[in-house]
């Protein structure tokens, strides 16, 4: 962090946003006590996905769209497997689907665990990270770690490995796992669910700086269950929509300062993730869910983007008890994969990825080569949201010294959980003050 | 000498480690992260000097090691490649981008200023290089970890190795010999399922073919890899001329073996 005087202007910067997936860059500029800009800016080497998809296989997508990110890539999988299905013309068996939430549980709870424990929960004691929060609390950072250790279990059982899983294809899976591989993840599971429930306790005694956000929040409606892999897409605004109606809906901006486009609906920015799905869900979650968030205090919906670490970890309580439900329930697909024809097509897929909603379209041709492709993730979709937050953060906060109303600025970054690396590769901080 | 003064003086002897990322998916460096088991264990053993993914502490080099993701993809990026290797005694590359140019290296097959304008409406605004190369074709390194993404307990193995001033010991067999230890029937003599096994670098446990899958190659070729004997079995077998573009122009699309017998291929095609 740096603090300068350039004759009556104050100006101070951080280079190097810690703590969040992948790098961009933030600038507020304030005049007079107003907040004259605010510009979240992404620097992410373009790795042109959609352009790479162009000529290749319509079963290529999952395995090709997961390299987008190493931390929600069953998310790019499934909604990738989604979309290719639907442009084929079929939908999922029922149990293909629900091995298929399995294992998404297991990403939300590798990813919230990894979010909540070591990138989030440090800023809540002005620790830099995990390690430093662990000579304090090493109880609290050993409990994140095995929560951890299971989502990724989970995914490695399931899906053969934790990053980039190999089980996965077009039409479900290459071999379903047996009943008594999925048993031995029961155990671990109820632990990760008792830690899950310690962990809503830990996080919602933190100390919440006092903001109220004015979110359009956007996420899938589950039907009689929380949504993950599936759904219709909603809003708090009221719309409800089919994927091909969503996908005509959002539009995206591309602008200078940015190589992740900016998404808006009906010209107005929105608000995907956790606040969002909670908003729009929180009666379809279950009871040990619902009872945590009410002993937590969290009214629904939550508007102080601050408290989306409590959020989290009642959706981690869900994730755990939603897991250990499918295991209960679990009849392996037989066989593990549908068949599908390729046909001269358009289709969508969309799912609910730890921080957001993930929406895939694909055009084939007849022999199902992949003609485009759109893909539009949480954080395009975020931007302009958390430069909102950004604002509101920094006008309720002038009184504050520099270094902590930069400090508090970098946390309305991490509140949203940015996975940059689907959008952004250098992300620093810079405040001017005039 | 107090505790506090031994605490200091220890950790001045620990080595220190940065962790830098390139154009990627984060998933490499996160396999850090995910050795729960031992990431608190390793924190006391090094210090972790530059991890941004991880910490906002940030100590100025020079580091004793480097560990690099992700591809060359920009001049910025170009640049600050030579300022990291500068600034480190020892770098290791980790993963298929870092050590291949990844998945986005398929730009460098394609015509120049096409993949650009089809993600962007205002290409003008976009500065990329057209081609997406390995950390190797830019500075020396140190020792190459292979994989899309590496296997955390090789990650593990190089720190360990590191630390004990060892050189570190990583199977250069194939996931060929993989299959056999763990004894998977083999999917391409007994189904004639197209694989990449007899000619990827082991590292992954022959994960694929344990799920009834044909290997994709994300470890990249292995040593001396016969490309060209396994693309005539695969093409006796059924496999088209686009089948093998696109089977060996993938994650490791960049590397020499994969890219030479893909372009023979591509050319026939």
């Amino acid at each position: 962090m740096t603090h300068g005087t350039k004759g009556a202007d104050r100006v101070f910067s951080v280079e190097g946003l810690a703590r969040v997936e992948g790098e961009g860059s933030l600038h507020v500029h304030v005049s007079d006590g107003i907040v004259t800009d605010v510009a979240l800016t992404i620097f992410e080497p373009p790795r042109f996905f959609e352009a790479m998809l162009v000529g290749r296989s319509y079963l290529e997508a999952p395995d090709i769209t997961s390299r987008i990110c190493g931390i929600c890539p069953v998310a790019y999988q499934l909604s990738a497997c989604g979309a290719i299905e639907d442009a084929c013309g079929i939908a999922p068996d029922e149990r293909i689907e629900a091995l298929r939430r399995l294992l998404y549980c297991g990403e939300w709870i590798q990813s919230h665990a990894l979010h909540i424990y070591l990138l989030h929960a440090p800023d809540f004691f002005g620790c830099t990270d995990a390690v430093e929060l662990a000579e304090r609390d090493r109880v609290a950072v050993a409990r994140g770690l095995s929560l951890k250790k299971v989502g990724n279990h989970i995914m490695e059982v399931i899906g053969g490995r934790a990053i980039h899983p190999v089980n996965v294809k077009v039409g479900g899976f290459y071999r379903a796992p047996t009943r008594a591989e999925l048993r031995a993840l029961i155990d671990p599971l109820e632990q990760a669910r008792d830690d899950a429930l310690t962990t809503v306790k830990w996080v919602s005694s933190f100390d919440f700086p006092d903001v109220t956000g004015d979110y359009n929040f956007v996420a899938l409606l589950g039907g009689d269950r929380y949504p993950i892999e599936r759904g219709r897409v909603g809003s708090s605004g009221g719309f409800d929509v089919t994927l091909g109606e969503y996908d005509a809906l959002v539009v995206e901006d591309h602008v200078a300062r940015s190589t992740a486009l900016q998404a808006r609906i009906n010209g107005k920015p929105y608000l995907t993730g956790p606040l969002a799905r909670y908003a729009l869900n929180a009666g379809r979650l279950p009871e040990i869910a619902r009872d945590a968030a009410r002993t937590a205090g969290l009214g629904s919906p939550c508007a102080n983007p601050f408290k989306s670490i409590v959020v989290r970890a009642v959706e981690l309580v869900f994730a755990c008890d939603e897991a250990l439900r499918l295991i209960a329930e679990y009849e392996p697909p037989e066989p593990p994969a549908m068949k599908l024809t390729p046909r001269e097509s358009v289709g969508y897929g969309a799912t609910e990825a730890p921080r957001g909603l993930l929406l895939h379209r694909y055009a084939l041709d007849a022999n199902g080569t992949i003609v485009s492709a759109r893909i539009v993730p949480p954080t395009s979709q975020n931007q302009l949201t958390i430069e909102e937050d950004l604002r509101r953060v920094v006008e309720e906060g002038l009184q504050l010294s520099d270094a902590d109303l930069t400090h508090r600025c970098e946390q309305a970054v991490r509140n949203h959980d940015p996975c940059i690396s689907c959008a952004a590769h250098f992300l620093d901080l810079s405040v001017e003050r005039m | 000498m107090s505790v506090a003064t031994q605490d200091v003086k220890r950790a001045a002897a620990r080595p220190t480690i940065a962790v830098w990322k390139f154009a990627s998916c984060d998933g490499c460096q996160l396999s850090l992260l995910d050795c729960e088991d031992e990431l608190l264990a390793i924190s006391e053993a090094v210090t972790i000097a530059s991890f941004t993914e991880m910490s906002s502490a940030v100590i100025e080099g020079p580091y004793d090691l480097s560990l690099v993701e992700g591809s060359v993809t920009t001049e910025l990026d170009a640049a600050r490649i030579q300022e990291i290797r500068a600034n480190s005694a020892v770098l290791v590359t980790i993963g298929a981008c870092a050590t291949a140019g990844g998945i986005q290296g398929l730009r460098n097959f394609a015509a120049d200023g096409s993949y650009v304008s089809t993600v962007y409406a205002h290409p003008e605004y976009i500065s990329s290089l057209s081609t997406s190369t390995p950390i190797a074709a830019h500075v020396k390194v140190d020792f190459e970890l292979h994989g899309c993404p590496i296997d955390r307990n090789q990650l593990v193995e190089v720190l360990t190795a590191y630390l004990a001033g060892r050189a570190p010991v990583i199977p250069d067999h194939t996931v060929c010999e993989e299959c056999k230890a763990r004894a998977t029937v083999c999917l391409l003599v007994a189904k004639g399922t197209a694989c990449l096994g007899p000619v990827t670098h082991a590292g992954c446990g022959a994960l694929c073919p344990s799920v009834d899958r044909g290997c994709f190659g994300c470890f990249g070729p292995s040593e001396a890899a016969n490309t060209a004997s396994l693309a005539g079995q695969l093409l006796l077998g059924g496999s088209s001329e686009t089948d093998l573009v696109r089977l060996f122009r993938t994650f490791n699309a960049g590397a020499p073996a994969f890219s030479k017998e893909a372009s023979i291929h591509d050319a026939r095609d």
